[in-house]
């Protein structure tokens, strides 16, 4: 499991690959605050390559989102498979986040 | 992995295959992937719908062993975390024991989908448990015991 980030125009996009689980979310959380301190504003978390998610990794999830909002900042997650999606209505995450179904339509939301 | 049924009229009928395994590890949360990993593998070995295989089991295992490895044991590295698994044509029965002093379930579960609990960073482990399995029971055996029962439904 890892993340890597890569930058697209304005936006700093992060691929989650493997899980989202207890054991790494910090390490995600740090790599998008240290992107957040450099002043990048728009950020996007694409699922496509992704396992499941456990609650830290959504804590992790929402904590981010409001800590870009504090900033002036936007978030947007993308490609999350009917699994995930799931998992966002149960907890309603899916009301709180702005979801897209493909990496594209993520980008051009921004 | 091998579909059993696939295996045409010479296949072991399901119904006669049981599976059940013990785990032990240390209070340590970069083991979840892979004991998630091991019963995850068993239940796809008796065909349990991919749903429950990619989401109900994985994510309900990994709430129970981080809070027995965190809360339970509190990561505390001479503590060990025990899961047994029972996997059968009807359903799966996980146990995961810590060696804390256990916890009252239904006061310690809040409803993170209320409109003031939806921006908390943490509240939603015991909350997907009881949303993923058919049965979440918490009970004391020489230590903290959650048991986990997921039917095979369809």
């Amino acid at each position: 499991m890892s993340f890597s980030i890569k930058k697209q125009g304005d936006i700093v996009v992060v691929d989650v690959e493997g899980q989202l689980i207890v054991g790494n979310r910090q390490e995600l959380k740090q790599k998008v605050l240290d992107e957040l301190e450099k002043g990048e504003k728009k950020f996007l978390i694409d699922f496509s390559q992704t396992g499941y998610i456990d609650s830290s990794g959504l804590g992790v999830l929402v904590s981010l989102s409001k800590k870009i909002r504090e900033q002036g900042g936007e978030l947007r997650l993308a490609n999350l498979n009917d699994d995930l999606k799931t998992l966002f209505e149960l907890t309603k995450l899916d009301t709180l986040f702005q979801i897209a179904d493909t990496r594209e339509r993520a980008l051009e939301s921004f | 992995m091998t579909d059993i049924r696939s295996r045409g009229e010479d296949a072991a009928p399901l119904g006669e295959l049981r599976i059940a395994l013990e785990v032990s590890i240390p209070s340590d949360v970069r083991y979840i992937e892979r004991v998630v990993e091991i019963v995850r593998s068993q239940c796809m070995a008796v065909l349990f719908a991919p749903r429950h295989c990619a989401l109900n089991v994985p994510v309900a295992l990994s709430e129970a062993l981080s809070n027995a490895i965190l809360y339970g044991n509190g990561e505390d590295p001479g503590k060990h975390v025990r899961v047994r698994a029972q996997v059968d044509d009807e359903q799966l029965v996980l146990e995961v024991a810590d060696e804390g002093t256990g916890f009252d379930l239904e006061e310690e579960t809040n409803d993170p989908t209320q409109l003031e609990n939806i921006e908390r960073e943490d509240g939603r482990g015991l909350f997907l448990m009881q949303q993923l399995m058919d049965r979440v029971e918490r009970f004391d055996d020489h230590g903290n015991v959650i048991r986990l029962t997921l039917k095979r439904g369809a």
